[in-house]
Protein backbone atom coordinates (compact mmCIF):
# COMPACT_ATOMS: atom_id res chain seq x y z
CA UNK A 1 0.00 0.00 0.00
CA UNK A 2 0.80 3.63 -0.56
CA UNK A 3 2.67 5.08 2.62
CA UNK A 4 3.51 8.30 1.71
CA UNK A 5 4.17 10.40 -0.94
CA UNK A 6 7.76 9.53 -2.69
CA UNK A 7 10.05 12.12 -1.76
CA UNK A 8 14.13 11.96 -1.43
CA UNK A 9 14.26 11.38 2.11
CA UNK A 10 15.96 7.88 3.06
CA UNK A 11 14.13 4.92 4.18
CA UNK A 12 14.73 5.17 8.15
CA UNK A 13 14.37 8.54 7.81
CA UNK A 14 11.03 7.71 6.47
CA UNK A 15 10.02 4.33 8.86
CA UNK A 16 10.35 6.78 12.07
CA UNK A 17 7.94 9.65 10.31
CA UNK A 18 5.59 6.63 10.09
CA UNK A 19 6.26 5.68 13.59
CA UNK A 20 5.84 9.18 14.20
CA UNK A 21 2.78 9.37 12.51
CA UNK A 22 1.06 5.81 14.15
CA UNK A 23 1.67 6.82 18.04
CA UNK A 24 0.31 10.15 17.23
CA UNK A 25 -2.98 8.14 16.84
CA UNK A 26 -2.15 5.44 19.18
CA UNK A 27 -0.07 6.86 22.07
CA UNK A 28 -2.28 8.12 24.22
CA UNK A 29 -4.97 5.10 24.03
CA UNK A 30 -2.54 2.70 24.55
CA UNK A 31 -0.73 4.21 27.25
CA UNK A 32 -4.27 4.91 28.82
CA UNK A 33 -5.18 1.22 28.16
CA UNK A 34 -1.57 0.01 29.72
CA UNK A 35 -1.73 1.56 32.65
CA UNK A 36 -5.13 1.10 33.78
CA UNK A 37 -6.23 -2.37 32.15
CA UNK A 38 -2.69 -4.69 31.14
CA UNK A 39 -0.46 -3.20 33.92
CA UNK A 40 -3.07 -4.21 36.35
CA UNK A 41 -3.66 -7.84 35.20
CA UNK A 42 -0.19 -8.60 35.76
CA UNK A 43 -0.19 -6.39 39.04
CA UNK A 44 -3.12 -8.88 40.13
CA UNK A 45 -1.16 -11.76 39.32
CA UNK A 46 1.63 -10.92 41.71
CA UNK A 47 -0.44 -9.36 44.59
CA UNK A 48 -1.70 -13.20 44.34
CA UNK A 49 1.41 -14.19 45.96
CA UNK A 50 1.84 -11.49 48.81
CA UNK A 51 0.32 -10.85 51.81
CA UNK A 52 -0.90 -7.06 50.57
CA UNK A 53 -3.44 -5.35 53.46
CA UNK A 54 -4.11 -2.63 50.56
CA UNK A 55 -3.21 0.51 53.26
CA UNK A 56 1.12 0.00 53.47
CA UNK A 57 3.15 0.69 50.37
CA UNK A 58 5.29 -2.81 51.34
CA UNK A 59 4.35 -6.37 50.89
CA UNK A 60 5.98 -9.63 51.92
CA UNK A 61 5.74 -12.82 49.44
CA UNK A 62 4.00 -15.62 50.79
CA UNK A 63 4.88 -17.70 47.57
CA UNK A 64 1.54 -19.88 46.92
CA UNK A 65 -0.02 -19.92 50.09
CA UNK A 66 -2.87 -17.80 49.41
CA UNK A 67 -4.53 -20.55 46.98
CA UNK A 68 -3.79 -23.29 49.33
CA UNK A 69 -5.78 -21.41 51.81
CA UNK A 70 -8.46 -21.01 49.17
CA UNK A 71 -9.78 -24.55 48.78
CA UNK A 72 -10.05 -24.68 52.68
CA UNK A 73 -12.36 -22.31 52.83
CA UNK A 74 -15.95 -22.99 53.09
CA UNK A 75 -17.11 -19.59 51.18
CA UNK A 76 -14.61 -20.34 48.46
CA UNK A 77 -15.82 -23.74 47.72
CA UNK A 78 -19.38 -22.48 48.11
CA UNK A 79 -18.77 -19.59 45.77
CA UNK A 80 -17.23 -21.91 42.99
CA UNK A 81 -19.73 -24.33 43.00
CA UNK A 82 -22.49 -21.51 42.40
CA UNK A 83 -20.32 -19.85 39.93
CA UNK A 84 -20.62 -24.09 38.34
CA UNK A 85 -24.72 -23.59 38.78
CA UNK A 86 -24.93 -20.23 37.35
CA UNK A 87 -23.37 -21.51 34.46
CA UNK A 88 -24.84 -24.19 33.81
CA UNK A 89 -28.05 -22.30 33.85
CA UNK A 90 -26.98 -19.39 31.88
CA UNK A 91 -25.85 -22.01 28.74
CA UNK A 92 -28.75 -23.30 28.29
CA UNK A 93 -31.72 -21.18 29.75
CA UNK A 94 -31.29 -18.30 28.06
CA UNK A 95 -29.89 -19.69 24.72
CA UNK A 96 -32.49 -21.98 24.38
CA UNK A 97 -35.34 -19.10 24.93
CA UNK A 98 -33.11 -16.56 23.16
CA UNK A 99 -33.01 -18.64 20.46
CA UNK A 100 -36.50 -19.90 20.02
CA UNK A 101 -37.63 -16.20 20.51
CA UNK A 102 -35.54 -15.34 17.97
CA UNK A 103 -37.18 -18.24 15.27
CA UNK A 104 -40.13 -16.88 16.12
CA UNK A 105 -40.21 -13.20 16.08
CA UNK A 106 -37.95 -13.68 12.50
CA UNK A 107 -41.27 -14.59 10.91
CA UNK A 108 -43.77 -11.63 10.19
CA UNK A 109 -45.49 -12.10 13.31
CA UNK A 110 -47.93 -9.41 14.43
CA UNK A 111 -46.78 -6.87 16.93
CA UNK A 112 -43.18 -8.38 17.19
CA UNK A 113 -41.75 -4.88 17.44
CA UNK A 114 -43.53 -4.94 21.33
CA UNK A 115 -42.95 -8.38 22.41
CA UNK A 116 -39.06 -7.49 20.74
CA UNK A 117 -39.21 -4.70 23.55
CA UNK A 118 -41.14 -6.62 26.17
CA UNK A 119 -38.03 -9.07 26.28
CA UNK A 120 -35.10 -7.06 25.64
CA UNK A 121 -36.16 -4.07 28.09
CA UNK A 122 -34.47 -5.60 31.24
CA UNK A 123 -30.92 -5.29 29.49
CA UNK A 124 -31.52 -1.63 29.77
CA UNK A 125 -32.27 -0.83 32.96
CA UNK A 126 -29.69 -0.62 35.63
CA UNK A 127 -28.35 -4.24 37.09
CA UNK A 128 -28.98 -2.25 40.83
CA UNK A 129 -32.35 -1.32 40.28
CA UNK A 130 -33.15 -4.55 39.02
CA UNK A 131 -31.58 -6.44 41.84
CA UNK A 132 -33.70 -3.89 44.33
CA UNK A 133 -36.84 -4.79 42.43
CA UNK A 134 -36.70 -8.78 42.62
CA UNK A 135 -35.52 -8.45 46.10
CA UNK A 136 -38.46 -6.40 47.56
CA UNK A 137 -41.05 -7.08 44.72
CA UNK A 138 -40.62 -10.40 43.67
CA UNK A 139 -39.04 -12.09 46.71
CA UNK A 140 -39.92 -10.01 49.82
CA UNK A 141 -41.71 -12.88 51.77
CA UNK A 142 -44.83 -10.54 53.32
CA UNK A 143 -45.55 -8.58 49.94
CA UNK A 144 -43.54 -9.79 47.37
CA UNK A 145 -45.25 -10.92 43.78
CA UNK A 146 -44.20 -14.66 44.07
CA UNK A 147 -45.38 -15.40 47.60
CA UNK A 148 -48.91 -13.11 46.70
CA UNK A 149 -49.34 -15.18 43.99
CA UNK A 150 -48.78 -18.31 45.24
CA UNK A 151 -50.79 -17.87 48.30
CA UNK A 152 -53.64 -18.60 45.96
CA UNK A 153 -53.25 -21.71 45.54
CA UNK A 154 -51.48 -22.71 49.21
CA UNK A 155 -52.96 -20.01 51.58
CA UNK A 156 -51.04 -18.42 54.22
CA UNK A 157 -47.96 -20.92 54.30
CA UNK A 158 -46.76 -19.34 50.88
CA UNK A 159 -45.60 -16.12 53.13
CA UNK A 160 -43.63 -18.57 54.72
CA UNK A 161 -41.24 -19.04 51.95
CA UNK A 162 -37.44 -17.10 52.24
CA UNK A 163 -36.69 -16.76 48.52
CA UNK A 164 -33.65 -15.09 49.48
CA UNK A 165 -33.18 -16.21 53.26
CA UNK A 166 -33.38 -20.04 52.55
CA UNK A 167 -30.10 -21.55 52.03
CA UNK A 168 -31.52 -24.01 49.44
CA UNK A 169 -33.26 -21.23 47.32
CA UNK A 170 -30.94 -17.83 47.43
CA UNK A 171 -28.95 -18.72 44.68
CA UNK A 172 -31.50 -19.92 42.64
CA UNK A 173 -33.56 -16.76 43.34
CA UNK A 174 -30.44 -14.82 42.30
CA UNK A 175 -29.91 -16.36 38.82
CA UNK A 176 -33.75 -16.83 38.26
CA UNK A 177 -33.70 -12.40 38.35
CA UNK A 178 -30.21 -12.58 36.20
CA UNK A 179 -31.78 -14.98 33.40
CA UNK A 180 -34.64 -12.44 33.32
CA UNK A 181 -32.07 -10.12 31.95
CA UNK A 182 -29.99 -12.02 30.14
CA UNK A 183 -33.02 -13.62 27.70
CA UNK A 184 -33.40 -10.60 25.25
CA UNK A 185 -29.76 -10.26 25.05
CA UNK A 186 -29.51 -13.77 23.95
CA UNK A 187 -32.48 -13.07 21.60
CA UNK A 188 -31.22 -9.91 20.22
CA UNK A 189 -28.05 -12.08 19.05
CA UNK A 190 -29.63 -14.42 17.18
CA UNK A 191 -32.17 -12.99 15.36
CA UNK A 192 -28.81 -10.67 13.52
CA UNK A 193 -27.40 -14.27 12.80
CA UNK A 194 -30.49 -15.01 11.63
CA UNK A 195 -30.12 -12.28 8.93
CA UNK A 196 -27.25 -13.53 7.83
CA UNK A 197 -28.65 -17.27 7.24
CA UNK A 198 -28.05 -17.94 3.39
CA UNK A 199 -32.00 -17.28 2.48
CA UNK A 200 -31.33 -19.21 -0.91
CA UNK A 201 -29.79 -22.53 0.91
CA UNK A 202 -33.15 -22.33 2.75
CA UNK A 203 -35.11 -21.92 0.14
CA UNK A 204 -33.55 -25.23 -1.67
CA UNK A 205 -33.77 -27.48 1.03
CA UNK A 206 -37.41 -26.60 1.55
CA UNK A 207 -37.95 -27.36 -1.80
CA UNK A 208 -36.33 -30.80 -0.72
CA UNK A 209 -38.76 -31.06 1.21
CA UNK A 210 -37.13 -30.19 4.59
CA UNK A 211 -39.49 -28.30 6.82
CA UNK A 212 -39.90 -27.43 10.41
CA UNK A 213 -37.72 -29.27 12.99
CA UNK A 214 -35.69 -31.02 10.24
CA UNK A 215 -34.84 -27.78 8.64
CA UNK A 216 -33.97 -26.40 12.31
CA UNK A 217 -31.96 -29.14 13.43
CA UNK A 218 -30.17 -29.97 10.16
CA UNK A 219 -29.54 -26.03 7.77
CA UNK A 220 -30.49 -23.38 10.65
CA UNK A 221 -28.91 -24.25 14.01
CA UNK A 222 -25.52 -25.43 11.79
CA UNK A 223 -25.98 -22.34 10.23
CA UNK A 224 -25.89 -20.34 13.14
CA UNK A 225 -23.22 -22.12 14.89
CA UNK A 226 -20.68 -19.13 15.10
CA UNK A 227 -23.68 -16.82 16.71
CA UNK A 228 -23.85 -20.08 19.33
CA UNK A 229 -20.56 -20.12 20.19
CA UNK A 230 -20.55 -15.94 20.84
CA UNK A 231 -23.35 -16.53 22.96
CA UNK A 232 -21.75 -19.38 25.02
CA UNK A 233 -18.85 -17.54 25.73
CA UNK A 234 -20.61 -14.38 26.37
CA UNK A 235 -23.00 -16.25 28.71
CA UNK A 236 -20.16 -17.85 30.40
CA UNK A 237 -18.40 -14.42 30.90
CA UNK A 238 -21.48 -12.92 32.11
CA UNK A 239 -21.79 -15.60 34.79
CA UNK A 240 -18.34 -14.97 36.28
CA UNK A 241 -18.66 -11.25 36.05
CA UNK A 242 -21.95 -11.77 37.90
CA UNK A 243 -21.56 -9.18 41.03
CA UNK A 244 -24.31 -6.30 41.38
CA UNK A 245 -26.90 -9.41 41.60
CA UNK A 246 -25.51 -10.85 44.21
CA UNK A 247 -23.61 -7.81 45.79
CA UNK A 248 -27.20 -5.88 45.95
CA UNK A 249 -30.08 -8.97 46.65
CA UNK A 250 -27.88 -11.18 49.29
CA UNK A 251 -24.31 -10.34 49.63
CA UNK A 252 -23.72 -13.98 49.15
CA UNK A 253 -25.87 -14.50 52.23
CA UNK A 254 -27.09 -16.91 54.18
CA UNK A 255 -23.68 -18.48 55.07
CA UNK A 256 -22.65 -18.64 51.74
CA UNK A 257 -25.13 -19.77 50.06
CA UNK A 258 -25.62 -17.73 47.21
CA UNK A 259 -21.94 -16.36 47.03
CA UNK A 260 -19.90 -15.99 44.06
CA UNK A 261 -16.61 -15.57 43.24
CA UNK A 262 -16.24 -11.92 41.75
CA UNK A 263 -18.50 -10.99 45.26
CA UNK A 264 -16.31 -13.35 47.25
CA UNK A 265 -13.33 -11.53 46.14
CA UNK A 266 -14.95 -7.76 46.65
CA UNK A 267 -15.99 -9.25 50.40
CA UNK A 268 -12.42 -10.04 51.06
CA UNK A 269 -11.29 -6.32 49.25
CA UNK A 270 -13.42 -4.51 51.72
CA UNK A 271 -12.24 -7.00 54.73
CA UNK A 272 -8.41 -5.69 53.36
CA UNK A 273 -6.92 -9.18 53.22
CA UNK A 274 -5.84 -8.02 49.63
CA UNK A 275 -3.11 -10.76 48.86
CA UNK A 276 -6.45 -13.52 49.30
CA UNK A 277 -8.28 -10.91 47.06
CA UNK A 278 -6.41 -11.12 44.32
CA UNK A 279 -5.76 -14.59 44.41
CA UNK A 280 -9.17 -15.48 43.66
CA UNK A 281 -9.14 -13.12 41.68
CA UNK A 282 -6.70 -15.31 39.42
CA UNK A 283 -8.63 -17.92 39.88
CA UNK A 284 -11.79 -15.77 37.92
CA UNK A 285 -9.42 -14.79 35.54
CA UNK A 286 -7.74 -18.94 34.82
CA UNK A 287 -10.98 -20.25 34.22
CA UNK A 288 -12.52 -16.72 31.66
CA UNK A 289 -8.99 -17.71 30.09
CA UNK A 290 -10.27 -20.33 28.60
CA UNK A 291 -13.45 -18.29 26.78
CA UNK A 292 -11.04 -15.52 26.20
CA UNK A 293 -8.91 -17.58 23.79
CA UNK A 294 -12.26 -19.33 22.36
CA UNK A 295 -13.76 -15.75 21.74
CA UNK A 296 -10.47 -14.81 19.80
CA UNK A 297 -10.09 -17.57 17.72
CA UNK A 298 -13.87 -17.48 16.30
CA UNK A 299 -13.00 -13.34 15.78
CA UNK A 300 -9.57 -14.36 13.81
CA UNK A 301 -11.92 -17.15 12.04
CA UNK A 302 -14.13 -13.67 11.18
CA UNK A 303 -11.26 -11.78 10.14
CA UNK A 304 -9.72 -14.07 8.00
CA UNK A 305 -13.19 -15.04 5.89
CA UNK B 1 -40.69 -25.32 -21.90
CA UNK B 2 -38.38 -26.50 -19.99
CA UNK B 3 -37.75 -23.46 -17.97
CA UNK B 4 -41.20 -22.70 -17.05
CA UNK B 5 -41.73 -26.48 -15.90
CA UNK B 6 -38.86 -25.95 -13.63
CA UNK B 7 -40.28 -23.12 -11.93
CA UNK B 8 -43.59 -24.20 -11.47
CA UNK B 9 -42.95 -25.91 -7.97
CA UNK B 10 -41.28 -22.72 -6.36
CA UNK B 11 -44.39 -21.35 -6.89
CA UNK B 12 -45.93 -24.29 -5.47
CA UNK B 13 -43.70 -24.37 -2.31
CA UNK B 14 -44.66 -20.70 -1.23
CA UNK B 15 -47.72 -21.04 0.50
CA UNK B 16 -46.05 -24.07 2.35
CA UNK B 17 -43.11 -21.59 3.62
CA UNK B 18 -45.91 -18.42 4.36
CA UNK B 19 -47.09 -20.80 6.93
CA UNK B 20 -47.46 -19.23 10.33
CA UNK B 21 -46.40 -19.78 13.62
CA UNK B 22 -48.36 -22.26 15.36
CA UNK B 23 -50.85 -21.06 17.81
CA UNK B 24 -49.31 -22.66 20.54
CA UNK B 25 -46.45 -21.26 20.07
CA UNK B 26 -47.49 -17.62 19.51
CA UNK B 27 -49.79 -17.99 22.57
CA UNK B 28 -46.40 -19.08 24.70
CA UNK B 29 -44.54 -16.15 23.43
CA UNK B 30 -47.29 -13.64 24.28
CA UNK B 31 -47.74 -14.67 27.48
CA UNK B 32 -43.77 -14.70 28.48
CA UNK B 33 -43.55 -11.07 27.09
CA UNK B 34 -46.43 -10.28 29.64
CA UNK B 35 -44.69 -12.06 32.08
CA UNK B 36 -41.11 -10.39 31.33
CA UNK B 37 -43.18 -6.87 31.50
CA UNK B 38 -44.98 -7.79 35.25
CA UNK B 39 -41.60 -6.52 37.38
CA UNK B 40 -41.63 -3.36 35.37
CA UNK B 41 -45.42 -2.72 35.41
CA UNK B 42 -45.82 -3.74 38.76
CA UNK B 43 -42.61 -1.33 39.63
CA UNK B 44 -44.60 1.96 38.15
CA UNK B 45 -47.96 1.00 39.75
CA UNK B 46 -46.48 0.80 43.32
CA UNK B 47 -44.13 3.95 42.52
CA UNK B 48 -47.52 5.57 42.12
CA UNK B 49 -49.01 4.88 45.79
CA UNK B 50 -48.79 6.23 48.95
CA UNK B 51 -47.14 4.37 51.43
CA UNK B 52 -49.66 3.59 53.56
CA UNK B 53 -51.87 2.15 50.72
CA UNK B 54 -48.95 0.04 49.88
CA UNK B 55 -48.73 -1.00 53.48
CA UNK B 56 -52.39 -2.27 54.34
CA UNK B 57 -53.36 -3.46 50.39
CA UNK B 58 -49.72 -5.14 49.63
CA UNK B 59 -47.82 -5.22 46.80
CA UNK B 60 -49.69 -6.23 43.63
CA UNK B 61 -53.14 -4.68 44.39
CA UNK B 62 -55.21 -2.40 42.58
CA UNK B 63 -54.11 1.19 44.66
CA UNK B 64 -57.05 3.44 46.26
CA UNK B 65 -55.33 6.73 44.84
CA UNK B 66 -52.38 7.35 42.46
CA UNK B 67 -50.09 10.24 42.78
CA UNK B 68 -46.80 11.48 41.44
CA UNK B 69 -45.91 12.06 45.84
CA UNK B 70 -42.78 9.55 45.76
CA UNK B 71 -41.48 11.10 42.92
CA UNK B 72 -41.45 14.27 44.22
CA UNK B 73 -39.93 12.94 47.78
CA UNK B 74 -37.28 11.05 45.91
CA UNK B 75 -36.52 13.89 43.90
CA UNK B 76 -35.56 16.42 46.87
CA UNK B 77 -35.76 14.40 50.02
CA UNK B 78 -33.80 11.20 48.78
CA UNK B 79 -31.49 13.34 46.33
CA UNK B 80 -31.55 11.32 43.51
CA UNK B 81 -31.21 14.60 41.64
CA UNK B 82 -27.69 15.07 43.13
CA UNK B 83 -27.10 11.28 42.18
CA UNK B 84 -28.12 11.67 38.81
CA UNK B 85 -26.44 15.04 38.28
CA UNK B 86 -23.00 12.92 40.00
CA UNK B 87 -23.64 10.24 37.08
CA UNK B 88 -23.58 12.42 33.99
CA UNK B 89 -20.31 14.70 35.61
CA UNK B 90 -18.78 10.78 35.00
CA UNK B 91 -20.59 9.68 32.17
CA UNK B 92 -20.37 12.06 29.62
CA UNK B 93 -16.81 12.84 29.80
CA UNK B 94 -15.68 9.08 30.02
CA UNK B 95 -17.94 8.59 26.93
CA UNK B 96 -16.46 11.65 24.95
CA UNK B 97 -12.67 10.56 25.91
CA UNK B 98 -13.49 7.24 25.16
CA UNK B 99 -14.79 7.80 21.73
CA UNK B 100 -12.46 10.22 20.70
CA UNK B 101 -9.67 7.71 21.88
CA UNK B 102 -11.31 4.83 20.20
CA UNK B 103 -11.74 5.89 16.65
CA UNK B 104 -8.02 7.73 16.70
CA UNK B 105 -7.01 3.63 17.11
CA UNK B 106 -9.54 2.34 14.90
CA UNK B 107 -8.28 4.59 11.79
CA UNK B 108 -4.31 4.42 12.79
CA UNK B 109 -4.84 0.28 12.85
CA UNK B 110 -6.96 -0.04 9.79
CA UNK B 111 -4.97 2.45 7.59
CA UNK B 112 -1.54 1.40 8.80
CA UNK B 113 0.35 -1.15 7.78
CA UNK B 114 2.29 -2.25 11.12
CA UNK B 115 3.40 -5.17 12.00
CA UNK B 116 2.20 -4.32 15.70
CA UNK B 117 -1.63 -3.72 14.20
CA UNK B 118 -2.98 -7.60 14.99
CA UNK B 119 -1.42 -7.75 17.99
CA UNK B 120 -3.06 -4.67 19.63
CA UNK B 121 -6.35 -5.37 17.62
CA UNK B 122 -6.35 -8.89 19.87
CA UNK B 123 -5.32 -7.12 22.82
CA UNK B 124 -8.04 -5.31 22.73
CA UNK B 125 -10.38 -7.85 21.92
CA UNK B 126 -8.93 -10.27 24.58
CA UNK B 127 -9.01 -7.38 27.23
CA UNK B 128 -13.62 -7.52 26.12
CA UNK B 129 -13.81 -10.20 28.34
CA UNK B 130 -11.34 -9.66 31.20
CA UNK B 131 -13.08 -10.09 34.72
CA UNK B 132 -13.13 -7.06 36.47
CA UNK B 133 -12.22 -8.43 39.77
CA UNK B 134 -8.85 -8.71 38.01
CA UNK B 135 -7.91 -5.16 37.83
CA UNK B 136 -10.05 -4.26 40.90
CA UNK B 137 -6.82 -4.28 43.54
CA UNK B 138 -4.34 -2.43 41.13
CA UNK B 139 -7.00 -0.23 40.03
CA UNK B 140 -7.83 1.02 43.28
CA UNK B 141 -4.07 1.16 44.49
CA UNK B 142 -2.84 3.29 41.59
CA UNK B 143 -5.94 5.87 42.02
CA UNK B 144 -4.99 6.15 45.69
CA UNK B 145 -1.51 6.75 44.40
CA UNK B 146 -2.78 9.03 41.62
CA UNK B 147 -4.25 11.06 44.40
CA UNK B 148 -7.55 10.85 42.21
CA UNK B 149 -9.68 8.08 44.80
CA UNK B 150 -12.57 8.95 46.07
CA UNK B 151 -12.93 11.98 42.92
CA UNK B 152 -14.68 11.93 39.57
CA UNK B 153 -11.16 11.47 37.90
CA UNK B 154 -10.99 8.19 39.50
CA UNK B 155 -13.71 6.99 37.39
CA UNK B 156 -13.70 8.53 34.74
CA UNK B 157 -10.00 7.41 33.74
CA UNK B 158 -10.72 3.85 34.52
CA UNK B 159 -14.25 3.94 32.16
CA UNK B 160 -12.51 5.59 29.30
CA UNK B 161 -9.50 3.49 29.60
CA UNK B 162 -11.68 0.21 30.24
CA UNK B 163 -13.99 0.63 27.45
CA UNK B 164 -11.14 1.61 24.96
CA UNK B 165 -11.50 -2.33 24.16
CA UNK B 166 -15.05 -2.63 23.48
CA UNK B 167 -15.26 0.73 21.20
CA UNK B 168 -12.13 0.18 19.38
CA UNK B 169 -13.47 -3.52 18.18
CA UNK B 170 -16.56 -2.06 17.19
CA UNK B 171 -15.43 1.09 15.57
CA UNK B 172 -11.95 -0.80 13.38
CA UNK B 173 -14.83 -3.42 12.22
CA UNK B 174 -16.55 -0.10 11.17
CA UNK B 175 -13.67 1.20 9.67
CA UNK B 176 -13.07 -2.02 7.99
CA UNK B 177 -15.66 -1.24 5.62
CA UNK B 178 -14.59 2.10 4.56
CA UNK B 179 -12.94 1.74 1.02
CA UNK B 180 -9.23 2.59 1.77
CA UNK B 181 -9.08 4.58 -1.43
CA UNK B 182 -11.19 7.69 -0.10
CA UNK B 183 -8.07 8.13 1.77
CA UNK B 184 -5.62 7.51 -0.73
CA UNK B 185 -7.06 10.09 -3.21
CA UNK B 186 -7.10 12.30 -0.11
CA UNK B 187 -3.70 11.41 0.46
CA UNK B 188 -2.18 11.99 -2.91
CA UNK B 189 -3.95 15.53 -2.50
CA UNK B 190 -1.83 16.32 -0.19
CA UNK B 191 -3.62 16.01 3.20
CA UNK B 192 -1.95 15.14 6.43
CA UNK B 193 -2.89 12.18 8.23
CA UNK B 194 -4.51 14.02 11.36
CA UNK B 195 -6.72 16.12 8.10
CA UNK B 196 -7.56 12.56 6.72
CA UNK B 197 -9.01 11.76 9.88
CA UNK B 198 -10.74 14.70 11.24
CA UNK B 199 -12.09 15.74 7.88
CA UNK B 200 -12.81 11.73 6.06
CA UNK B 201 -12.57 9.16 8.29
CA UNK B 202 -14.21 10.45 11.52
CA UNK B 203 -17.31 11.71 9.66
CA UNK B 204 -17.30 8.36 7.85
CA UNK B 205 -17.49 6.07 11.30
CA UNK B 206 -20.63 8.21 12.67
CA UNK B 207 -23.34 5.29 12.33
CA UNK B 208 -20.44 3.20 14.44
CA UNK B 209 -19.57 5.84 16.92
CA UNK B 210 -23.39 6.44 17.25
CA UNK B 211 -24.55 2.79 18.40
CA UNK B 212 -20.89 2.38 20.11
CA UNK B 213 -22.15 5.86 21.94
CA UNK B 214 -25.61 4.56 22.71
CA UNK B 215 -24.33 1.22 24.49
CA UNK B 216 -21.19 3.06 26.10
CA UNK B 217 -23.18 5.28 27.67
CA UNK B 218 -25.78 2.37 29.26
CA UNK B 219 -22.89 0.57 30.33
CA UNK B 220 -21.13 3.75 31.76
CA UNK B 221 -24.15 4.74 33.28
CA UNK B 222 -25.60 1.78 34.97
CA UNK B 223 -21.92 0.97 36.30
CA UNK B 224 -22.17 -0.67 40.27
CA UNK B 225 -18.97 -2.29 40.71
CA UNK B 226 -16.21 0.56 40.17
CA UNK B 227 -18.73 3.17 41.79
CA UNK B 228 -18.69 1.06 45.16
CA UNK B 229 -14.70 0.61 45.08
CA UNK B 230 -13.46 4.24 43.47
CA UNK B 231 -16.26 6.27 45.52
CA UNK B 232 -17.38 6.45 49.38
CA UNK B 233 -17.96 10.47 49.57
CA UNK B 234 -21.62 10.36 49.48
CA UNK B 235 -21.71 13.50 47.68
CA UNK B 236 -19.74 12.38 44.58
CA UNK B 237 -21.55 8.97 44.25
CA UNK B 238 -23.10 8.27 41.01
CA UNK B 239 -27.05 7.32 40.79
CA UNK B 240 -25.60 3.47 41.29
CA UNK B 241 -24.22 3.39 44.60
CA UNK B 242 -26.39 6.14 45.49
CA UNK B 243 -29.86 4.21 45.40
CA UNK B 244 -27.98 0.96 47.05
CA UNK B 245 -27.23 3.60 49.77
CA UNK B 246 -30.46 5.10 50.02
CA UNK B 247 -32.07 1.25 50.43
CA UNK B 248 -30.47 0.93 53.75
CA UNK B 249 -31.94 4.37 55.05
CA UNK B 250 -35.06 3.73 53.79
CA UNK B 251 -35.76 0.04 53.84
CA UNK B 252 -39.57 -0.11 54.72
CA UNK B 253 -40.97 2.19 52.36
CA UNK B 254 -40.81 0.60 49.19
CA UNK B 255 -42.91 2.94 47.02
CA UNK B 256 -40.40 5.57 47.07
CA UNK B 257 -37.47 3.40 46.53
CA UNK B 258 -39.10 2.37 43.44
CA UNK B 259 -39.67 5.85 42.53
CA UNK B 260 -36.02 6.68 43.18
CA UNK B 261 -35.39 3.29 40.81
CA UNK B 262 -37.71 4.41 38.15
CA UNK B 263 -35.65 7.95 37.76
CA UNK B 264 -32.70 6.57 37.91
CA UNK B 265 -33.59 4.65 34.71
CA UNK B 266 -35.00 7.62 33.27
CA UNK B 267 -31.67 9.04 31.17
CA UNK B 268 -30.93 5.29 29.92
CA UNK B 269 -34.26 4.22 28.71
CA UNK B 270 -35.13 7.94 26.90
CA UNK B 271 -31.27 7.18 25.54
CA UNK B 272 -32.74 3.12 24.16
CA UNK B 273 -36.07 4.65 23.14
CA UNK B 274 -35.05 7.53 21.04
CA UNK B 275 -31.16 5.46 19.46
CA UNK B 276 -32.85 1.89 19.75
CA UNK B 277 -31.54 0.82 16.10
CA UNK B 278 -28.05 1.88 17.30
CA UNK B 279 -28.49 0.07 20.46
CA UNK B 280 -29.25 -3.26 18.93
CA UNK B 281 -26.85 -2.58 16.38
CA UNK B 282 -23.88 -2.20 18.41
CA UNK B 283 -24.44 -5.01 20.66
CA UNK B 284 -24.41 -7.59 17.73
CA UNK B 285 -21.27 -6.33 16.62
CA UNK B 286 -19.46 -9.56 18.26
CA UNK B 287 -21.87 -11.99 17.43
CA UNK B 288 -21.87 -11.24 13.26
CA UNK B 289 -19.38 -9.46 11.11
CA UNK B 290 -19.12 -6.20 11.57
Amino acid sequence: MVQAPVRTVNRQQRAFNQFITIMSFLGVPLLLYTVWVIYPTFQTLLLSTTDWDGLSDTWNSVGFANFERLWSEEPFRKSIVNNIIWIIVFITIPPAAGLGLAMVLNTDVKFDRFLKIAYYLPLVLATVVTALVWAQGIYNPRSGLLNTFLSLFIGNKAFEIQWLGDPNLAIFSVIAAAVWRQVGYVMILYLAGLKTVDQEVLEAAKMDGAEGWTLFRYMVFPMLAPVTTIVVVISVIDSLRSFDMVNIMTRGNPFDSSNVLANYMYLSFEDYRMGYAASIAVVLFAISLIFIFLYLREVMKQEES
Amino acid sequence: MSATAQEIPVVKSKPKTKKGVHPVILFIVWFGAFLWLVPIAGSVLTSLRGFDDFNARGFWSIPETISLDNYIRAWGKMGIDKYLLNSFIITLPSLFGCIMLSSMCAYALVRFQFKLAKPIYFMFVGGLLLPFQMLLLPVFKLSNDLNIYNTYWALIFFHTAFQLAFSTFVLRNFMKTVPASLFESAQIDGATEWTIFLRIAFPLMMPGIASLATLEFTWIFNDYLWALVLVTDNALKPITTGLSNLRGQFTTDYPLIVAGSILACAPTLIVFFALQRYFIGGLTVGATKG
